[in-house]
């Protein structure tokens, strides 16, 4: 089983007919995943064709959900009009948004979670700033590669997009059930541990791979979680160990300030509850295959 | 924020910002104010305020007022500071500020409430709402102020093997592994990071190694790319774009390592190319120790 999304997922684009939107629709239909249709106020009623298929575009969420049966919304919407589109997306009480777009003002990002909690957490949102969510083999909502994997019994969250493709690409003869990149901002809607407490509840998963990277406590806090609520084995990569202090570092929330989220702070975090933290990437994939060989 | 002339009476702090921990915002009140605030919070954490504010309500009159009281001000006061608390959130909500920090808030001989000293910290994300561009800012690095007019994600660090890749946390990443290897190699350390991004186009990979080459400080540029979205056969070219353009301006060592989506092809690509000053790197790991030999060297 595969967490927060699987074959059954039945996907729109908000933003579908953008350059970007286009682009990942293509990709994400030729990965196999069921895009059902768009979402475009201004192109309401027309039909794109897309991979051979007829994707019709809707005025808003909700129209699309009545009409296809919708679970899921990947959102490609540039950052002026982002926060509108999830809020969108919360109104209509869709299960799963993505938000894929970087760039989203954090008071922006800020005020659409606020609203989320408002309104009694109807909607899990992933991201933004992230590649998204893929369950190999079954479904792919986001950016990733999809044939970069296939199935198998590793789960990975990161809040990194392109350190989740090497670390699926190094272990893609194990393969994985979920891999969900959680975005690198400084508001974002699943975290760590939403995706941990998931892991640990699929009986598919037998083991995880968690990748942190510097700014925040959500590496910390995960660390505590897995302390308490986690019983399979996890291990964990941390990138920014050489980053200085008060510098952005690519990522809006990737910045260490002061003695505060260091990636020193986030290994010692991981290791004092007894999960291994690789030195480098691959070093991670290689103490995965250890465990992996040994369940 | 001047206030000339001004005798004080009494300081104060206040801040609202971004609790990230939290996913929401903060406020902090005292009527201790003046001294360092991580020292107050430390040392008396009690005479500190801190009070949650929602993203979607925000501060209206009757919060500043509990803000107040909540920072311990006296009776008399609580009306003109929660004006003041009101007047500072509006500052953080219009420019998109993560931090509005007033220290020390004032009280005059004559009454006044006055905002002495304050700091604050913007969003770059909302810069397309703002005109900020006369804004006086923190000083750059002449090296980061020329990736930046070429809009390249850069940041100068102190040391000798330049780093260009895709994706922040991969190039974080690289950072660590070039310092690593950096060890065993003359203590050698990454001279920046770079991030190029998930296109890793021709002019893109020109313009970074252009401004990594310009570094004196650089012994050996890391290319480390892994193409995911954009395949390696597209990053070589790229790779060979950029070498053709910069002609001698490319007088160090490039160690290139490349994986991922198409990447027999790119290698392909790289080696038909034959340039004197590539080496191909198997893995991130290989490539980062070559890297800081030949930086060492």
């Amino acid at each position: 089983m595969a967490i927060f999304l699987n074959s059954d997922s039945k996907i729109i684009v908000q933003g579908m007919t953008g350059a970007e939107g286009m682009k990942h629709t293509q990709r994400m239909l030729a990965g196999g995943s069921n895009i059902v249709g768009g979402v475009n106020p201004r192109k309401a009623g027309e039909t794109v064709e897309v991979e051979g298929k007829s994707l019709p575009v809707f005025g808003s969420v909700a129209e699309a959900m009545s009409a296809t049966g919708a679970n899921v919304s990947v959102i490609f919407v540039p950052p002026a009009f982002a926060k509108q589109a999830i809020v969108e997306a919360i109104d209509a009480e869709i299960p799963l948004a993505v938000a894929i777009t970087e760039g989203i003002p954090v008071h922006d990002s800020a005020s659409a979670w606020a609203y989320n909690v408002e309104k009694g957490l109807k909607t899990r949102l992933i991201g933004p700033n992230c590649p998204g969510i893929i369950s190999p083999g079954e479904s792919n909502a986001g950016i990733t590669p999809w044939n970069i994997t296939g199935k198998g019994p590793i789960g990975l969250v990161s809040k990194s997009g392109t350190l989740t493709y090497q670390m699926m690409f190094e272990l893609r003869d194990i393969g994985f059930t979920t891999g969900i990149g959680i975005g690198g901002d400084p508001v974002i809607g699943t975290t760590h541990i939403d995706a941990l407490e998931a892991f640990e509840n699929d009986p598919e998963t037998k083991a995880i791979v968690l990748i942190g990277e510097i700014g925040g406590d959500s590496e910390e806090k995960a660390a505590e979680y897995i302390s308490k609520h986690v019983t399979k084995p996890v291990v964990a990569y941390v990138a920014g160990f050489t980053a200085p202090e008060g510098k952005t570092m690519g990522h809006a929330g990737a910045i260490v300030s002061g003695s505060a989220g260091t990636a020193q702070g986030k290994k010692e975090a991981f290791e004092a509850v007894g999960v291994k933290v690789g030195k480098t990437p691959s070093e991670t994939a290689t103490l995965m295959r250890d465990i992996i060989a040994n369940l | 924020m001047i206030a000339e002339g001004a005798k004080i009476a009494q300081e104060f702090y206040f801040s609202v910002l971004l609790d990230r921990s939290n996913r929401t915002f903060l406020s902090l009140c005292s009527v201790e104010g003046g001294m360092e605030i991580e020292q107050l919070a430390v040392e008396r954490p009690d005479a500190l305020a801190k009070i949650p504010v929602s993203a979607v309500t925000g501060i209206d009159k009757a919060m500043a007022m509990e803000i107040a009281k909540a920072g311990r001000f006296p009776e008399e006061l609580i009306d003109s500071v929660s004006d003041v608390i009101l007047k500072l959130y509006e500052v953080f909500v219009k420019e998109d500020a993560t931090l509005v920090e007033v220290n020390p808030l004032v009280l005059t001989e004559d009454g006044q409430i006055l905002a002495l000293d304050g700091k604050i910290t913007l969003d770059e994300n909302a810069d397309f709402r703002h005109e900020r561009e006369d804004m006086e800012r923190d000083a750059l690095d002449p090296l980061e102020a020329k990736a930046k007019a070429m809009d390249l994600n850069y940041v100068k660090l102190d040391g000798e093997v330049g780093i260009i890749g895709n994706g922040a946390g991969l190039v974080m990443s690289t950072l660590d592994v070039v310092a690593y290897a950096g060890e065993a190699n003359g203590g050698v350390k990454p001279a920046n990071f770079l991030d190029i991004g998930g296109g890793a186009s021709a002019e893109v990979m020109a313009a970074g190694l252009d401004v990594i080459l310009n570094d004196p400080q650089v012994k050996s540029v890391f290319v480390n790319v892994f193409g995911g979205i954009t395949a390696c056969d597209s990053v070589a070219n790229g790779i060979v774009g950029a070498l053709n353009t910069l002609g001698s301006k490319a007088s160090k060592p490039l160690v290139v390592r490349l994986d991922g989506n198409n990447v027999e092809e790119g290698r392909t690509i790289l080696k038909e190319f034959n340039h004197p000053l590539v080496v191909l790197a198997d893995t991130m790991d290989g490539g980062a120790n070559t890297a800081a030999e030949l930086a060492n060297g």
